[in-house]
């Protein structure tokens, strides 16, 4: 068993989530709710948080649990435990805005299969301790958070000439629908992970001139 | 009540709103499991059946908790149903037809985490449908998805004897061929719409 290697919670545990190993740029990680719900802003937004809780808390729960909880199970365990946040999170949003809650739809039900929770919960929670399970659920959640607010950010601009529902662009703006269609979802992803490819490469590759010009 | 015609939930479910490129459900598989046109065709296959069996069992137990008064544990119980029916069906075809599991192997038990079944139980329930349009919205569904992640696995195979730049192999390539997919499928809206 590997577990237990150092259980003091670092401030790496909350960083590496950000950006380093952010769960959609560079795991590829829950990648339904990162192209459905990001038509907007304001859906990215609460999409992302909603996510954040049920990662944080899940994770916690695990970490605590993990002694407990036999082997044989622990994926049905998991499971189980993220259900029971979701429903929570279901009737929460539902309680705060109707209107909020419609839109997502059935996307909030659908976290339960976010891969990117059931992934933490076995990759980190069940590993480590309480506290260092909390701090990476808040950083990955965060990073996620992140990660789809920039989606619907993007997409809400182009394809509506708006931010957060407030109109940024001249009127003169023609917004590009096709953004805010299904279709849009993909091209913008499909660009964002362009850009950051293209950064590494360029970083790679500038590191390697340093190091033979030394 | 819900009282549209099977032959228009089929199509609806099938290449209107298609659960891939519509409903973005179901992209793990897609993007994962897309690079080979005949694990493409397994794949959508397996997923297809779970989908048929989840929802006929997704549907009774709905009527169970909707008798029992305790519709919030529904999603609970739905991830249950779907997770022992993946068990049941990989027990069952390891046990009638060996091969068949091994030309399956891993994708038998990723199933149980494809948010395209959890969809397709969820949809059901709250669309209202009665037993015969939930099994015609699975078959949609699973047929919907099998044509995403086939074409999709044709066109990637084409792709790797294309000369790309380095920077938009792999994921960024792939989403981006997904979105010119998904604005081809756009073409069908109004189909079946009656």
């Amino acid at each position: 068993m590997n577990a237990e290697q150092g259980n003091t919670p670092t401030a790496d545990d909350f960083l590496k989530g950000l950006w380093r190993e952010n769960p959609v740029f560079v795991y590829l990680l829950g990648m339904c709710p990162v192209l459905a719900v990001t038509n907007s802003a304001i859906n990215g937004l609460s999409m992302g948080l909603a996510t954040l809780f049920v990662l944080t808390l899940s994770n916690t729960l695990v970490s605590v649990l993990r002694n407990i909880i036999p082997r044989e199970v622990r994926i049905a365990t998991f499971i189980l435990i993220i259900a029971t946040f979701v429903t929570v999170v279901d009737y929460l949003i539902q309680a705060i805005s109707l209107e909020l809650h419609k839109s997502l739809g059935a996307f909030i039900s659908l976290i339960v299969v976010n891969c990117l929770i059931l992934g933490r919960a076995e990759a980190f929670a069940s590993r480590n301790g309480p506290a260092r399970a909390l701090l990476d659920g808040l950083g990955m959640g965060l990073g996620f958070t992140l990660a789809l607010l920039c989606m619907g950010g993007v997409r809400e601009l182009l394809g509506n000439g708006s931010l957060f529902g407030v109109a940024v662009l001249p009127a003169q703006f023609q917004p590009w629908i096709v953004m805010i269609l299904p279709g849009g979802g993909f091209f913008t992803l499909g660009v964002l992970l362009l850009l950051i490819n293209a950064a590494k490469a360029r970083r790679q590759a500038r590191a390697q001139t340093l190091e033979g010009a030394s | 009540m819900n009282d549209a015609g099977l032959w228009s939930i089929f199509i609806n479910a099938s290449l209107v709103n298609n659960f891939v490129l519509a409903y973005f459900l179901g992209i793990c598989p897609f993007l994962g499991v897309s690079a080979k046109l005949s694990t493409a065709t397994r794949m959508g296959g397996a997923v297809t059946f779970v989908m048929l069996v989840a929802s006929l069992s997704a549907f009774g137990v709905n009527l169970l908790l909707e008798w029992a008064g305790v519709p919030y544990l529904r999603l609970i119980s739905y991830i249950v149903i779907i997770a022992s029916t993946v068990q049941f069906v990989e027990m069952f075809v390891k046990k009638m037809s060996p091969a068949l599991f091994r030309a399956l192997g891993i994708f038998l038990p990723l199933i149980t985490t494809n948010c395209a079944i959890l969809g397709v139980a969820l949809f059901q329930t709250n669309r209202g449908y009665d037993l015969l349009q939930c099994s015609v919205f699975a078959l949609g569904a699973g047929a919907g998805f099998t044509l995403a992640l086939v074409l999709m696995a044709g066109i990637r195979e084409k792709l790797e004897l294309a000369s790309l730049s380095d920077v938009v192999q792999g994921a960024a390539i792939t989403l981006m061929v997904a979105g010119i997919l998904s604005l081809t499928f756009m073409g069908f809206a109004g189909l079946g719409a009656a």
